[in-house]
């Protein structure tokens, strides 16, 4: 059944099969199995295609480094893409495919790419698509489609997910041997520890390997050591949970996946994204193996070494019956000996003339052929490996060799080195430094509050491993003020081994420019000529090099490739690596879901959603709402089947005609009082606010330091120093914090209080010709006539017994009385000016019939037909403007460009047609004629059809729009065609102004 | 996402605060008397330094008061918070 399950050993359960399909086709694991040990037990190599060439490829390892098994997991909604198997655990009825290849996997009608690979070099795609741009869209709809990783769901994800935060003394990354022993120091010790490992059990490289601890299996010190820490209740262990990004001030991100190794529809919260804030952090997540470049290096069956030893060791399953293990390095030799104990064949082929130490003694008394200063320089076989060709090698990398020998084989193990993952650390800031002693980057300088640790730190050895965990485990907790436990360093055996000698690109029997393709990204499919063929055309700095091979860009980060690349690259270039340098490493570590990152945050707790006190009433009566801000305002309020544009007419016409009432409550309000208030709202707001009489209102606009109109509102003086503020709805928030900004760090001197009231009053606006009858019938306490309560006047009162604070302001143009009253008393005000305007047919209106009430006067919203780059002379107001005063923006209305002639002004617009209502945002032209691109002139603000003039009206800003009152200038329609529309007074209705102050 | 110490509410996440920019641009006393020049200095320039800077910051989802923060602006690491020299709440404290 599986045809590469060994007999014995592993850590699967074989008491508990599992069945899992892989392109429509049914295979069995086990329990303990991932996706990749799974079908490397079944005989499956071919998984994928590559991305350029679509090239057949296997699985190279067995963690995160892997570039090829990249598949899809899943069906339907819960599916995810670009899922590395070897870090997809099996579930019984898993389902997985590879999004590769097309229309199926060994006949993929993209491989003829590899037929004419010659032309698709590094850069093709630039050349060859750049060229004509229009057609560009067409290219990439067609590269796309080929070149897919996967394929989003289209439904709503059904999962669960969520948030959680953190705070600790010490974070371990990695729960190999040398994060296991720092976390058990610093446990010991009593510090509050995370430690979070991305496998489903602790232990790291100890998992996948035969060594000893003690005298004992390694595996028996992991048992003991998570026993230990588990019964602490100062530890939190987090399973199959990557530290996936090291952010700033030493906040780290960890995604832990607590469903998806059980299947799919699980009940319960699938993925949980931990932001822990750690006092310091212990980076111990262990090194990648590093492959190495020869010709065809990248035929399915070719592995990386350690994953071979992974896959005998840990899932008991061997890759391959007659393996060759070519390797540049000594630990290679230990997956020799573990693929001969597993009953394969091996032949060594090592690039160092001496070969190896003390392990080639244990790999010749096991009746391993070695064969020292040679290399594999090429490989047979398309869907699978069949031979290697080896040749003799003096140690030159500049030369070109003899094949001399043919090797049959199914397996080729590499390992060219190892490179500690500097992702974390590179992440938080912290800078690398080529070792020239051990061939690879280690971390050298820390720039947040973490340590290094381990094979992440360039220790090699197991014995290295444990100290150097056991020091940073102790280094961290003295930063913490905490005083080390005590703990024994365990000991491992030691080997004598014989040092690496780099070999970043295999010699072949022609030059590396005419040779078969020797990858060093794979999932790229970037090949050594690539980078050469980069140089070639003058590319020098990394960064570039690797945008314009596109090594690296995987999901995979080039995990696996990169530091060849790197060295590759050095060597064109006659530099050495370290002045090379590597590219920057950035979050995610390995890709992290979108529904993990919104989490809760999705639907209806996507955004807080903020309701007015009478919001009850506008649901009773079934108005739409819309949304401003947070706030979810009254729409409109449709009788019967009315649709927007009949209830909003009739809601005007009531409005204009009796009276209409309406909920304000979401405008901002602010208390400003102390005995400094007039002298700061004197630099705040551009009138003057000392002028103005207790029980007065004005408008006022305050604008930002560059002079453009930032905010506008009524401000009332409630006492000699107390104001009433009030804001649009969405400068409530800022406007305080504006105030608050230069009362705080500019004006310290002036005693002036401000507390924001909008959540503590709510509005409602009584507007009409029948207003005051209507407030008059439900009981004033106060004369409302116009000779004692005149326009722009405020006033403390009682209606029906309750105390509001009137206002006669008006954003209709209409006689109209804003009532200000306690939110919980809100309701019931509604519905008293309700009861009491039933004889005049009081109506109920929205924000909708608000903006055209308000646009048939020419009142501007700021925000709609201000965008930032407005002046209050650009709107004309500078009657707002005091001369005798400074007030904030002032000086810079005197700028040049403030005071250009041919600044955009606010004007009205009336459609010739007289029936045109023109789309907000609609461009203006003086002549559509003109040869394109046509010169823009403007752009209408705000546009409506106004029920009581019978005629749509817009309001536009238009350069030097103020005089150029009664041209005709032309809308510009999405459809292509062009409305002429004269410019006229924005003031729509009622001009004189008569029926506000009535 | 940075750690700052709010001076009266202690370390928070960035999270709570609000950005305010370069800290010590003084609002020049007489603008009238500046050239255009100058008070386009006063408006738009800023020093932009690559080191320890001295910038704003309020805490606008707690105390909402504004503070000083020296950040490197290389390494973003924080030196320290600081109240405002002539604070009221420095002045009263
Ligand atoms: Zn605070």
């Amino acid at each position: 059944m599986q045809p590469n399950r060994l007999k014995q050993g592993g850590r699967i359960d074989r008491s508990r099969a599992l069945s899992f399909r892989f392109n429509g086709k049914s295979y069995e694991g086990y329990t303990g199995d991932t996706l990749a040990s799974a079908l490397l037990a079944n005989g499956v190599s071919l998984v994928s295609r590559s991305f350029k060439l679509h090239r057949p490829r296997g699985i190279v390892g067995a963690g995160a480094e892997e570039p090829n098994a990249i598949l899809q997991i899943g069906r339907g909604a819960s599916t995810l893409p670009t899922q590395r198997a070897t870090q997809v655990e099996l579930y019984d009825g898993l389902e997985a495919r590879s999004t590769k290849g097309w229309p199926s996997l060994r006949f993929d009608i993209a491989a003829f790419n590899d037929l004419v690979s010659p032309l698709l070099a590094a850069g093709f795609y630039y050349k060859t698509f750049m060229r004509p741009q229009a057609l560009w869209p067409w290219y990439e709809r067609f590269i796309r489609a080929a070149a897919g990783f996967g394929l989003a769901p289209r439904e709503p994800d059904p999962d669960r997910y969520e948030h959680r935060n953190a705070h600790c003394d010490v974070l371990i990354a990695g729960a190999g041997p040398a994060g296991l022993i720092a976390a058990l120091v610093a446990a010991r010790s009593g510090a509050r520890v995370i430690i979070a490992d991305e496998q489903n059990e602790f232990g790291g490289s100890l998992l996948s390997a035969s060594q000893t601890i003690d005298a004992e299996p390694a595996t028996a010190w992991i048992e003991a050591t998570t026993a230990e820490l588990d019964a602490l209740d100062n530890v939190t262990m987090l399973t199959r949970s990557t530290v996936f990004g090291y952010y700033d001030h030493n906040f780290v991100a960890i995604v832990e996946r607590c469903t998806d190794h059980i299947g799919e529809d699980v009940a319960g919260v699938r993925q949980r994204l931990w932001r822990v804030r750690a006092k310091q952090v212990v980076l111990a997540q262990g090194a990648f193996e590093r492959p190495l470049v020869f010709c065809n290096n990248d035929r399915p069956g070719v592995m990386l070494a350690s994953a071979v030893s992974c896959y005998i060791h840990r899932y008991a399953v061997c890759p391959g019956k007659r393996a060759v293990v070519f390797t540049n390095n000594d630990s290679a030799y230990r997956t020799a000996i573990d693929l001969r104990a597993a009953g394969a064949s091996v032949v060594i082929i090592d690039s160092r003339a001496e070969g190896a130490g003390a392990l080639a003694d244990a790999a010749r008394a096991d009746g391993i052929t070695m064969l020292p200063g040679h290399i594999v320089t090429d490989v047979s076989g398309r869907r699978h490996v069949s031979g290697v060709r080896v040749a003799q090698w003096n140690g030159d990398v500049t030369s070109t060799v003899q094949n001399t020998i043919n090797i049959d084989c199914d397996l080729v193990a590499v390992s060219g080195g190892w490179s500690p993952a500097v992702h974390l650390h590179s992440q938080s800031g912290g800078k690398n430094a080529w070792s020239d002693d051990l061939h690879c980057f280690v971390p050298a300088e820390y720039a947040q509050a973490n340590v290094s640790a381990g094979a992440g730190n360039g220790k090699w050895s197991l014995q290295d491993c444990l100290q150097d965990g056991l020091d940073a485990g102790i280094e961290v907790i003295a930063r913490c003020g905490i005083e080390a436990a005590d703990v024994t360093l365990p000991l491992a055996v030691e080997v004598a081994s014989r040092p690496l000698e780099p070999l970043w690109r295999v010699p072949a029997a022609t030059d590396p420019d005419r040779c078969p393709k020797q990858f060093v990204d794979f999932q790229i499919d970037t090949s050594v000529a690539d980078i050469r063929l980069a140089v070639r055309e003058g590319y020098r700095n990394v960064e570039h090099v690797k945008r314009y091979t596109a090594l690296g860009f995987g999901t995979d980060q080039g995990k696996l490739g990169n530091i060849n690349g790197m060295a590759i690259l050095a060597e064109c270039l006659g530099e050495d690596i370290a002045s090379v340098g590597t590219t920057a490493f950035r979050p995610a570590y390995t890709p992290v879901t979108f529904g993990v990152g919104a989490a809760e945050n999705v639907g209806d707790l996507f955004e807080p959603v903020r309701k007015t006190a009478i919001h009850a009433s506008h649901e009773a009566a079934g108005a739409p709402f819309e949304v401003v801000g947070q706030w979810h305002r009254p729409w409109y309020f449709p009788q019967g089947d009315e649709d927007l544009h009949t209830s909003v007419a009739r809601e005007c016409l009531a409005t204009r005609k009796s009276v209409g009432m309406m909920d304000a409550s979401t405008l901002g309000k602010i208390d400003a009082r102390g005995p400094d208030v007039v002298e700061f709202l004197r630099r705040i707001y551009t009138h003057d606010v000392g002028k103005m009489k207790v029980g007065r209102c004005a408008y006022g606009i305050m604008l930002g330091e560059d002079g453009m109109v930032m905010d506008d509102g009524v401000i009332a003086r409630v006492a000699e120093r107390q104001f009433y503020l009030t804001t649009t709805t969405g400068g409530a928030a800022p406007v305080l914090a504006w105030l608050e900004r230069w009362l705080q760090t500019e004006w310290p001197e002036l005693e002036v209080y401000l507390t924001s009231l909008t959540e503590h009053y709510a509005t409602i606006v009584v507007a009409g010709p029948n207003s005051r009858r209507v407030l008059q019938d439900i009981g004033c306490n106060i004369d409302l006539e116009r000779d004692s309560f005149a326009f722009m006047s405020v006033r403390d009162a009682e209606l029906a017994g309750i105390a509001v604070t009137l206002f006669r302001v008006s954003f209709s143009g209409e006689l109209a009385f804003e009532i200000n009253i306690d939110s919980r008393n809100a309701l019931k005000m509604w519905q008293l000016v309700a009861d009491a305007g039933a004889k005049f047919d009081i109506t109920p209106y929205g924000t909708e019939t608000m903006h055209v009430l308000r646009a048939e006067k020419g009142f501007v919203i700021v925000g709609q037909d201000t965008d930032g780059s407005v002046t209050p002379v650009d709107l004309r107001l500078q009657w707002l403007l005091s001369k005798d005063k400074d007030f904030l923006g002032k000086r810079s209305l005197s700028r040049t460009d403030c005071v250009r002639s041919d600044r955009k002004q606010l004007v009205g617009l009336l459609s010739e047609d007289g029936k045109t209502v023109l789309p907000e945002g609609t461009q203006l032209v003086d002549d559509p004629g003109a040869a394109i691109p046509v010169p823009m002139c403007g752009h209408v603000t705000s546009s409506y059809y106004s029920a009581c003039l019978g005629r749509p009206i817009a309001m536009a800003l238009v350069a030097t729009g103020h005089s150029r009152r009664d041209e005709i200038i032309f809308a510009s329609l999405a459809d292509g065609s062009a409305v002429p529309v004269r410019i006229v007074s924005p003031v729509f209705y009622d001009p004189e102004g008569e029926r506000q102050n009535d | 996402m940075f750690l700052i110490q709010c001076p009266w509410c202690g370390e928070r996440a960035e999270t709570e605060f609000s950005y305010g920019g370069e800290a010590g641009i003084v609002r020049p006393l007489e603008p009238d008397a500046l050239s255009d020049a100058e008070w386009a200095d006063y408006l738009f320039n800023r020093t932009n330094l690559r080191g320890a800077y001295k910038e704003l910051w309020n805490h606008a989802q707690g105390c909402r008061r504004w503070f000083g923060v020296e950040r490197d602006t290389v390494t973003y690491k924080i030196e320290g918070s600081y109240e405002l020299p002539s604070g009221r709440a420095g002045k009263g404290a």
